[in-house]
């Protein structure tokens, strides 16, 4: 699992690429975890190389929802391939995050 | 069509325990979502082996079996340790509630009961055994 930051003035768009399950899910953690995160009026999370997300992936962006939503930064998810979507879709997390197709679509959200 | 795998109780083995599941999925021609499926039923229980029931000791050990035929896809998870672990009865989670609380866990096999149609764990001698069926069509 590789996560790519690549920041602007207000928004920083996170790559993931690779599979985040148990064992990967600490390096997003980590970069979630950072203080200065949460300077950016939002965070786009671009999974066009995301392959696999398992419910200890799932946890780490649950787990930094909240702060995120305290601090007004907007969590923002865009280019998930079908088969990532429907792990989330099947929990109902589809409708408590905001998942678009495109990355316009990401920045105008 | 049968295969069989032995896994060292790690989380870096879930790579291995995905790939042996893809592997032997690949045989058929299976929508993608529905291979990611099983692939994700197998990971959290395997998972959940490896951190809850042995406390990630590597020294302990794994067995999976997987046997498919044309109508399902069927998986055995035989944790070798005495450690009994039985996971509770199946409850949806307050997901609000979770993000509120900032947490992490606790939704692993509120998915593998939603991905698979059949989950049951029983003991076999003093061990903890697992089976997952899925229809296929």
């Amino acid at each position: 699992m590789k996560v790519t930051a690549q920041p602007t003035a207000d928004t920083l768009t996170l790559l993931l690429d690779g599979e985040l399950d148990a064992s990967s899910a600490i390096v997003l953690d980590t970069e979630l975890a950072k203080p200065d995160i949460l300077n950016y009026r939002k965070v786009l999370v671009d999974c066009a190389k995301l392959s696999y997300i398992s419910s200890a992936g799932l946890g780490v962006f649950i787990s930094h929802l909240q702060r995120f939503q305290d601090a007004n930064v907007k969590l923002v998810f865009f280019n998930m391939q079908e088969k990532v979507f429907n792990v989330f879709e099947i929990l109902g997390l589809d409708a408590l995050m905001t998942i678009v197709s495109t990355a316009a679509e990401a920045e105008a959200a | 069509m049968k295969s069989a795998l032995r896994i060292a109780c790690s989380r870096r083995s879930l790579q291995q325990v995905r790939d042996f599941v893809r592997n032997h999925l690949s045989s058929r021609q299976l929508p993608e979502v529905t291979v990611n499926q099983v692939v994700l039923a197998v990971d959290e229980v395997v998972a959940n082996f490896i951190i809850h029931a042995n406390a990630e000791d590597e020294t302990q050990f794994l067995d999976l079996k997987l046997d498919m035929n044309d109508h399902d896809i069927n998986v055995e998870i035989a944790d070798n340790s005495s450690t009994v672990y039985l996971p509770g009865q199946h409850q949806s989670p307050d997901l609000s509630e979770y993000i509120r609380q900032g947490r992490k866990g606790g939704m692993g096999m509120t998915l593998v009961n939603r991905l698979m149609d059949r989950v049951e764990f029983f003991t076999r001698g003093n061990h903890t055994v697992c089976h997952l069926s899925k229809h296929i069509f």
